[in-house]
């Protein structure tokens, strides 16, 4: 029951008839897609756009590899033009992300769709990888783009806009923030005494949250596969009414429409087990790869609190400093606390996202449960007409 | 009833031919209605003559089941089932039904009374029997014969052979027919005492032999070749429907492992927590609608397997106009040779290759006397030859008449039966469907207002 004293019922189903009544094949899943769009409007102005799409081959001696192309339209003062277009490959990509956390280690940076794809089980060049690739691609500049730290990075500056990045990449820039080159220097191997509550609960939840996810990708894969075995059979029960078909008089077009509608639900269910591979496993996958270059980001700060905690316990040990903290204690601190306050921001930030994204998932994927239904609903209903025609008397 | 025992003979004339459009046409097309409804226990309709005098409604029902321990014919302890068979009569002004017999009988004594039908009405397309084995079964569906399911099932198709039976307009007044229904006891001895198994054909059982039959009706032999497409077509159509329950059933359960999972995961949630778990249990109430699913699909591979047995039954009745036929041409044939050899004993010219004719060589002509005896045995058989073949072509063309009369009953009632069989099996698709988008929307809109994000800022 809803707080205002409605039912989910009345207010889900437009024409307020009962479930299995009224709602057209049209309305049910257009109203899913209406609430979800209804969650994506953000009220705030933004001055940076960055979109990946338009895939390419290139065949070289050497190699075949595919491009995209990354357009930015901007207003920023830190872009000379209001509008870029490059192409960029998988490669660059990655070198953007290793940059990104060299010069921003204490931020999460988002991760990358799998580098490695084994050759042979699966066709990098076919339509379907290369779109799954290219979303996923997507989605990784649009999360930098909306980090009010990480977007201003000069390496996703020089990504979005170079005309040849190989030569940037050979330049090596210099690195200027000011906790990102000192944590560079951390050697690690510093005990940490007290995690603080908020930390460890936080890489608990990760733990949870990465096996969890495993396990639905694993049920989701053989879902797929049940499905498509199901699919086999479904193929050659359809046809088996046509064959009968051909031996009947009277009954020769309601078995014909048997077998067609069948036919109808077959590809149906096709394109919904497609649409699970493509949409839904490579988020959980996404995911699962997020929270694993999380737990890294998580530990780098267990060893700079670590460090912290090593150099204030030995300055307490020598009793002449001990008014004045010295200086590379307090830098240390400096560092901690930063660390603390970067990784605290990004963990709310991206449990909004995570939120949004599961959000977004799940009821995209009960929106594409619905249309499946409703081809189905729609393929039956139509041959009721069929089956219930009386013949002329031969 | 008022004879002590039943007249063969009396039984054994075939029913006068009757129109199509019969006052029994409506009750015919009750049971089509009635199979498809047969899973809620509802008795089924059914006329019987007594005396040709007394129209009564009766009603028939198969309404229990029960496992029963008894001694078979080899005194070895045996487990069967045995089902109560419940008749009532229907008085017309009020509607109200009296119970008038009430026995129970066991699948083998369906069977005795379904191959008496045969027998006797072998121009008949007899009513089929529910499978004795479960066939075409899918991996939670039981092979067992004891099992709960199974038995239901052939309750069912018990009960709906009944009132086949009895709903057909010449096999209802069949008088073996109404003992089955009324006498318990005693009535297999009176049915063996009809000496039916003797009057069986046995060349029926040869279903492939062939029999060069040179003037068949052609009508019968495109029918028999259709019979058997049919039942080729429906047992392919049995297999594979087996297999697709077999695999969606597989489907329905492993989402089933989401409910776990997505339960353990809203644990660690704080606002996608109710969200999840509604998730969780959507998955736990799909995987479980599979049963109902099935099961009602189940009822439907059923009223395809009577029309896969009917299908032999079809087949039946061609193949006993072939035999007949065969019969006729044979006794036709043997006449032609004897009148020959009458003509060729009288006229003394030799045509044709005799025994006699070469011993007569051999040993020397016979006398003229040995002759005439000759000739005049070849007369009579002759004779009577002619008489058994008028006969057996009256026989021939009645049967044919009285065969394509049924068959035509039985044709417009397998179009009806299996056209509203797909109508059911149509909607139950639909219900099936429109119940599933139900359920995701309903589930969909916890998972909307519970994941709201606190906050619309992103960065």
């Amino acid at each position: 029951m809803l707080s205002n004293g409605s039912s989910v019922k009345d207010l889900i189903l437009p024409n307020g008839g009962t479930p299995a009544g009224t709602a057209s094949p049209a309305s049910s899943s257009s109203l899913l897609n209406r609430l979800q769009l209804d969650d994506d409007m953000d009220g705030e102005t933004r001055d940076l756009f960055v979109t990946v799409d338009d895939p390419k081959k290139h065949v070289c001696t050497m190699e075949t590899y595919i491009t995209y192309r990354i357009t930015t339209k901007s207003t920023r003062v830190e872009f000379d033009l209001p509008e870029y277009s490059v192409r960029r490959r998988y490669q660059d990509f990655d070198w953007l992300r290793n940059k990104l956390e060299e010069s921003q280690p204490t931020h999460l940076i988002p991760p990358l769709p799998e580098k490695f794809v084994v050759k042979g089980v699966v066709d990098r060049f076919s339509e379907e990888f290369v779109e799954t690739r290219r979303k996923a691609l997507d989605k990784f500049l649009k999360r930098i783009t909306d980090h009010p730290v990480l977007s201003f990075n000069e390496h996703f500056n020089v990504f979005l806009t170079a005309k040849d990045l190989n030569a940037h990449k050979k330049q090596g820039m210099a690195l200027l923030t000011r906790v990102g080159e000192s944590v560079k220097h951390v050697a690690g191997g510093y005990k940490l005494r007290n995690r603080p509550l908020e930390f460890a609960a936080i890489g608990e939840y990760l733990d949870t949250f990465a096996l969890k996810l495993g396990t639905i990708d694993r049920i989701a894969q053989r879902i797929i596969k049940e499905e498509i075995e199901y699919l086999v059979e479904l193929r050659e029960y359809g046809p088996v009414y046509s064959t009968w078909s051909a031996l009947e008089g009277e009954l020769a077009e309601p078995l014909e429409g048997v077998s067609a509608c069948i036919g109808n639900c077959s590809t149906a269910l096709e394109e919904l087990t497609d649409d699970m591979t493509e949409d839904f496993l490579p988020v959980l996958r996404e995911y699962i790869l997020y929270s694993d270059s999380m737990k890294s980001v998580l530990k780098k700060r267990d060893q700079v609190q670590a460090e912290y905690e090593t150099k204030l316990e030995a300055v307490a040990l020598k009793k002449e400093e001990r008014p004045k903290v010295p200086a590379d204690v307090e830098k240390c601190q400096d560092r901690m606390e930063c660390f603390n306050a970067d990784l605290k921001a990004d963990m709310e930030r991206w449990q909004n996202n995570k939120r949004q994204d599961f959000r977004q998932l799940l009821m995209g994927m009960a929106d594409k449960n619905i249309q499946y239904y409703e081809k189905c609903l729609m393929a039956w209903e139509s041959i009721i007409p069929l089956l219930q025609e009386k013949q002329e008397a031969k | 009833m008022e004879q002590a025992a039943p007249d063969p003979e009396r039984l054994w004339q075939p029913a006068p031919l009757e129109p199509l459009s019969h006052p029994d046409a409506g009750l015919e097309s009750m049971v089509g209605e009635e199979t498809k409804g047969a899973r809620d226990e509802g008795p089924g309709d059914g006329t019987m003559t007594e005396n040709n005098f007394s129209l009564k409604k009766i009603e028939i029902s198969v309404s229990e089941a029960e496992k029963r321990t008894g001694r078979n014919a080899m005194n070895m302890q045996e487990t069967y089932t045995a089902y109560l068979i419940e008749t009532r009569s229907v008085e017309h002004n009020d509607g109200q039904s009296v119970l008038t017999d009430s026995l129970w009988r066991r699948y083998s004594e369906f069977e005795l009374l379904r191959n008496y039908l045969l027998v006797y009405y072998p121009h008949i397309v007899v009513p089929p029997l529910p499978e004795k084995r479960a066939e075409f079964v899918w991996h939670k569906l039981s092979a067992d014969n004891m099992d709960p399911d199974f038995v239901e099932r052939r309750r069912i198709g018990l009960e709906n052979f009944l009132l086949r039976v009895a709903s057909h307009p010449i096999l209802c007044r069949d008088k073996i027919f109404y003992l089955f229904l009324t006498q318990e006891g005693n009535w297999k001895e009176t049915v063996n005492e009809t000496g039916f198994q003797l009057k069986a054909d046995s060349r029926l059982k040869a279903l492939n032999a062939t029999f060069r039959v040179k003037n068949p009706d052609k009508r019968f032999i495109e029918l028999k070749h259709y019979s058997d497409e049919l039942q080729s077509v429906i047992s392919h159509l049995l297999r594979v429907r087996a297999r697709v329950a077999d695999r969606l059933y597989g489907v329905y359960k492993v989402h089933g492992n989401y409910g776990r999972v997505f339960s353990e995961w809203s644990a660690i949630e704080k606002e996608m927590g109710d969200g999840l778990q509604s998730a969780g249990h959507h998955m736990d109430v799909y995987a479980s609608s599979i049963d109902d699913i099935l099961e009602d699909e189940e009822h439907y591979a059923d009223q395809l397997k009577e029309y896969l047995f009917y299908a032999e039954a079809l087949r039946a009745v061609c193949r006993k106009h072939e035999l007949m036929q065969y019969d006729l041409e044979m006794a036709a044939q043997d006449l032609a040779s004897k009148k020959q050899q009458c003509e060729e004993l009288a006229t003394g010219t030799v045509r044709t290759f005799s025994l006699k004719g070469m011993t007569t060589k051999l040993f020397g002509q016979e006398t003229p006397e040995q002759r005439e005896a000759r000739i005049k045995m070849l007369e009579e058989q002759i004779k009577e030859g002619e008489q058994q073949l008028k006969s057996k072509n009256l026989e021939g063309r009645e049967f044919v008449r009285n065969a394509w009369a049924d068959i035509e009953r039985f044709k417009e009632q397998k179009n009806h039966d299996l056209k509203e069989a797909l109508i059911s099996y149509a909607v139950m698709q639909i219900s099936m469907c429109k119940k599933a988008i139900w359920d995701v929307l309903k589930d969909c809109a916890v998972l909307f207002f519970f994941c709201a994000p606190s906050g619309r800022k992103k960065s």
